[in-house]
C-alpha cells in the first residue's frame, strides 16, 4: 500500500520537476554565469550571498509561504482563497502599527507585534472560513470580499500613505541578520515547512483534510467533521499569510497598503496547480505547491535575466504556464500513457494507472 | 411720487440686505486632489488644504481625492453642476482638461491649479501655485554633473507617467544622458500611478539580476528611491556617500533626510507642498473686488526650492524642511 502511494506520489511531482530541470537545463546553456553565486558587503556591513539563485529562492519566499496554505484550503474546500495577497496587507499593517505603538524597536515588541498581526489574519481568514464552512458560499466568491475592499482595510490601520518602520530587528528579519549571509526570508519558508511537517507528522490532519475534500458527506459518516476541518484549514492559511506578509513588510521597512503581495493570489493558486494538486480538491501534495512556487519565481526571474521588459514579463510567463499545465492535464496524460505503452508494453499497467488517477 | 419713492427705498433696502448677506455666507469652493495614500507628499498637501480651508476660515470646501484623470475629470463637472465659487485642482495629467475648464469658465468659476500645472490655454485658468518641476530635474542633473564622475551609467525610477512632476523630473536627466556621451540611462521604470516602492524595487532587482551595471539611482520620489535601496541592500551593493552607487530622491520626507544624514543616500530634491495659504490669499483678494499681483506668462507663482546633499545636510534643515514625522 504505502509502496503504490509513493509511486503515485512521484507521478504528481513528475510534471513540476521536468519543467524545473527543463528551466534549469535552459538557463544553463544561454548563460552559464546564471548560476553563480557570490558574496558582497552591503551598506549595512553585512555579508550578504549575492546571485541569481540567491535571488529566485529569497523573492519566491512570500509566495513559497502562502502556496502551503493554499494547498491545505484548495484540499479541504476544493476553492481557492483569492484575498490572501489583501489579508497579507492587513497583517503587515497591523505589524507596523503594533510596532508604532510600543515605545521601542526589540525582541520583545517584535514578538508582540507577530503575534497581534498572526491573531488578526487568522481572524480575518477565519471570517472567510465560516462564510464557505458553515454558509457554505464558494470559496471564490466568499473571498471576494476581502479582497476587494483588505487593501481599503490596511489603509484604515496605518492611516498614512506608507509608514516607515526602521530598526536593525526589522532589516536582519526581511534581509540578513548579521553574520549569516543567507537572506532571512529563506529562513521564514523552512520553518513554515518544518511546523507544518510537524502538524501533519503528529496528526491525522492530512487524511481528514482529504477526506473531506473527497467525500464531504462520507466523512462526516465517519465521525470527521468537515466544518471544523475546513475552517482549520483557514486558520492555518491566515498563519501563511501573516508570515508572508510581515517578511514582505520587512524587506522594504515600511508597508505600501497598495502593492505589498500583489497579484500573489493568482500566483499562489498558479503553485498549487503546476504542483499537480486537483484544484478541486482533495488528496494533496504541499511539496509541490512549494515547487510550483520556485518555478513561477524561476521563470520571472529568467525572463528578467534574458532583459525581457518586466511590463511584458506575465505575457511571457502566461505562455510557459500555459504549458506546464497543459502537461499535467488529465487528457495530456492519458496520451502521454498511450504513447508510453506503445514503446514500452511491459511497463504498462503502471503508467495507465498514473494516467487515469 | 411718495410711493415711488418708498418703492425705490424698499428695493435698496432689500439690495443691501442681500449684499451683507451675501458677504456672510461661505466661499463654495470644490477641491480636487489625488490620493492621499500615494505618498508623503501627498499626505502633506491634502492636510495642508484641510488645515487652511476650514468653516472658521469664511469656506464651505469640499473635498475630492481621486487617483485618476476620468475621476477627477468626473469631480469637477459635479462641481460646475453643483455651482461652486473656486475650483482648485492638482490634476493626475497634465491634458484633458480643456473642455472642462471651458465650462468652468462660462459658469464663472473661478479655478486655481495647484501643485501641477495642466497643458492648455492661461486664459482658463485664474492663476497657479505650482513647484517649478523642471527646475526639480535641472538643480538635480546640476548636482550630479558636479560630482564630476568619469561615467554616469542611470537606472531611472519614473513617477506617474504624464504628471506634471514626472516630465518636470525626467525631461532635464534624459536630455542630459541624450547630450554628453559619458551619460547613459541603464534603465528606465515606472512606478506607477502610486509611485510605488515596491514597484521600484522589482525595477531595481531586474537592473540587478540582467546583470546590468548602475552607479546612480535617480528616482522621482523618496519611497521608490527607498525601494531601490532595499534591492541594492538585499544583493550587496553599497550606496551612499561611501557606496558604490549614488542614490537620488525627491520629496524632502524627514526619514529620507535622516538617510541622508545617516550617508546612506546622497542627495533628496525638495518639493514643497504647501500651497493652501498662497490660493486662500488670492481668494481672499478676488472676493475684496482686488487684482492678483505678481503672475507669470503662465498665471504662475513659483514655489521656491532646493536640493540637499548628504555631505552638507543638518539636524536644522531636516527640521526645517523635512515633511512628515
Amino acid at each position: 500500500m504505502s509502496n503504490t502511494k509513493r509511486k503515485s506520489g512521484l507521478g504528481q511531482l513528475l510534471i513540476p520537476l521536468v519543467a524545473l530541470g527543463i528551466l534549469l537545463l535552459f538557463n544553463l546553456i544561454r548563460d552559464p554565469g546564471f548560476y553563480s553565486i557570490g558574496i558582497a558587503v552591503n551598506n549595512s556591513g553585512n555579508k550578504v550571498l549575492t546571485g541569481n539563485v540567491i535571488s529566485i529562492i529569497d523573492s519566491a519566499s512570500e509566495l513559497a509561504i502562502i502556496a502551503m496554505g493554499m494547498t491545505l484550503v484548495t484540499a479541504a474546500c476544493g476553492g481557492q482563497d483569492i484575498s490572501v495577497g489583501a489579508v497579507g496587507t492587513i497583517a503587515g499593517s497591523i505589524f507596523v502599527q503594533t510596532l508604532k505603538a510600543c515605545s521601542a524597536i526589540n525582541i520583545g515588541t517584535v514578538l508582540l507585534a507577530i503575534l497581534a498581526c498572526c491573531a488578526v489574519a487568522i481572524l480575518f481568514k477565519a471570517f472567510n472560513g465560516v462564510l464557505v464552512a458553515v454558509f457554505r458560499i464558494q470559496p471564490m466568491i466568499a473571498t471576494l470580499i476581502l479582497y476587494s475592499c483588505g487593501r481599503s482595510i490596511a489603509y484604515w490601520i496605518v492611516g498614512s500613505a506608507t509608514p516607515q518602520i526602521d530598526s536593525p530587528i526589522i532589516s536582519a528579519m526581511g534581509m540578513t541578520i548579521p553574520g549569516v549571509p543567507v537572506p532571512t526570508p529563506i529562513f521564514g519558508v523552512v520553518l513554515v515547512g518544518l511546523i507544518l511537517t510537524v502538524i501533519f507528522k503528529f496528526t491525522n490532519l492530512r487524511l481528514y483534510t482529504e477526506s473531506v475534500g473527497v467525500n464531504q458527506g462520507a466523512a462526516r459518516l465517519n465521525g470527521i467533521n468537515p466544518i471544523a476541518i475546513k475552517l482549520l484549514s483557514f486558520v492555518i492559511l491566515g498563519m501563511c499569510v501573516a508570515a508572508a506578509g510581515v517578511i514582505g513588510t520587512c524587506r522594504m521597512g515600511q508597508v505600501s497598503h497598495k502593492t505589498l503581495l500583489i497579484d500573489i493570489e493568482m500566483d499562489a493558486i498558479l503553485a498549487v496547480a503546476i504542483g499537480g494538486n486537483n484544484l478541486g480538491g482533495g488528496r494533496f501534495k504541499i511539496s509541490g505547491s512549494i515547487l510550483g512556487a520556485y518555478i513561477i519565481q524561476m521563470l520571472t526571474t529568467t525572463l528578467l535575466a534574458m532583459r525581457v521588459d518586466p511590463v511584458n514579463i506575465k505575457a511571457y510567463k502566461a505562455v510557459v504556464i500555459i504549458i506546464i499545465v497543459m502537461a499535467g492535464s488529465p487528457v495530456v496524460k492519458a496520451k502521454l500513457a498511450q504513447l508510453w505503452q506503445r514503446i514500452r508494453p511491459e511497463t504498462a499497467s503502471a503508467a495507465i494507472g498514473k494516467g487515469v488517477n | 411720487m411718495k410711493k415711488l419713492f418708498a418703492l425705490v427705498l424698499a428695493l435698496m433696502l432689500c439690495a443691501s440686505l442681500a449684499i451683507v448677506a451675501h458677504a456672510d455666507e461661505p466661499i463654495k469652493v470644490g477641491i480636487i486632489n489625488l490620493d492621499p495614500a500615494e505618498s508623503g507628499y501627498r499626505e502633506a498637501n491634502v492636510n495642508d488644504l484641510h488645515a487652511v480651508f476650514t468653516a472658521e476660515n469664511g469656506y464651505d470646501a469640499r473635498f475630492v481625492t481621486a487617483p485618476t484623470a476620468d475621476l477627477q475629470l468626473q469631480a469637477a463637472n459635479t462641481f460646475i453642476t453643483e455651482g461652486v465659487d473656486y475650483i482648485l485642482v492638482s490634476a493626475a495629467e497634465t491634458t484633458g482638461w480643456d473642455e472642462t475648464l471651458e465650462a468652468a469658465k462660462e459658469a464663472g468659476i473661478g479655478v486655481f491649479l495647484f501643485d501641477r500645472m495642466i497643458d492648455c490655454d492661461p486664459e482658463l485658468y485664474t492663476a497657479a501655485v505650482v513647484s517649478d518641476m523642471r527646475n526639480e530635474g535641472v538643480t538635480a542633473v546640476a548636482w550630479l554633473e558636479s560630482l564630476g564622475l568619469e561615467e554616469y551609467k542611470v537606472l531611472h525610477i519614473q513617477g506617474q507617467l504624464g504628471s506634471a512632476a514626472q516630465i518636470g523630473r525626467s525631461e532635464p536627466l534624459q536630455e542630459k544622458c541624450e547630450a554628453d556621451e559619458k551619460w547613459t540611462m541603464v534603465r528606465e521604470g515606472t512606478g506607477g500611478d502610486s509611485w510605488d516602492p515596491n514597484e521600484a524595487r522589482k525595477i531595481a532587482e531586474a537592473a540587478i539580476n540582467a546583470g546590468e551595471d548602475f552607479n546612480i539611482v535617480y528616482a522621482e520620489n523618496d519611497g521608490m528611491a527607498q525601494g531601490v535601496v532595499a534591492a541594492l541592500d538585499a544583493s550587496g551593493i553599497t550606496h551612499g556617500v561611501n557606496g558604490d552607487v549614488i542614490v537620488m530622491g525627491f520629496d524632502c520626507n524627514k526619514w529620507a533626510l535622516r538617510e541622508l544624514l545617516a550617508g546612506n543616500w546622497n542627495y533628496d530634491g525638495q518639493c514643497s507642498p504647501f500651497q493652501a495659504a498662497l490660493i486662500d490669499q488670492m481668494i481672499k483678494t478676488l472676493q475684496a473686488g482686488g487684482e492678483i499681483e505678481g503672475l507669470n506668462e503662465l498665471k504662475q507663482i513659483i514655489n521656491e526650492e532646493k536640493g540637499f546633499d548628504a555631505r552638507t545636510i543638518t539636524e536644522e534643515d531636516i527640521a526645517t524642511y523635512g515633511l512628515g514625522e
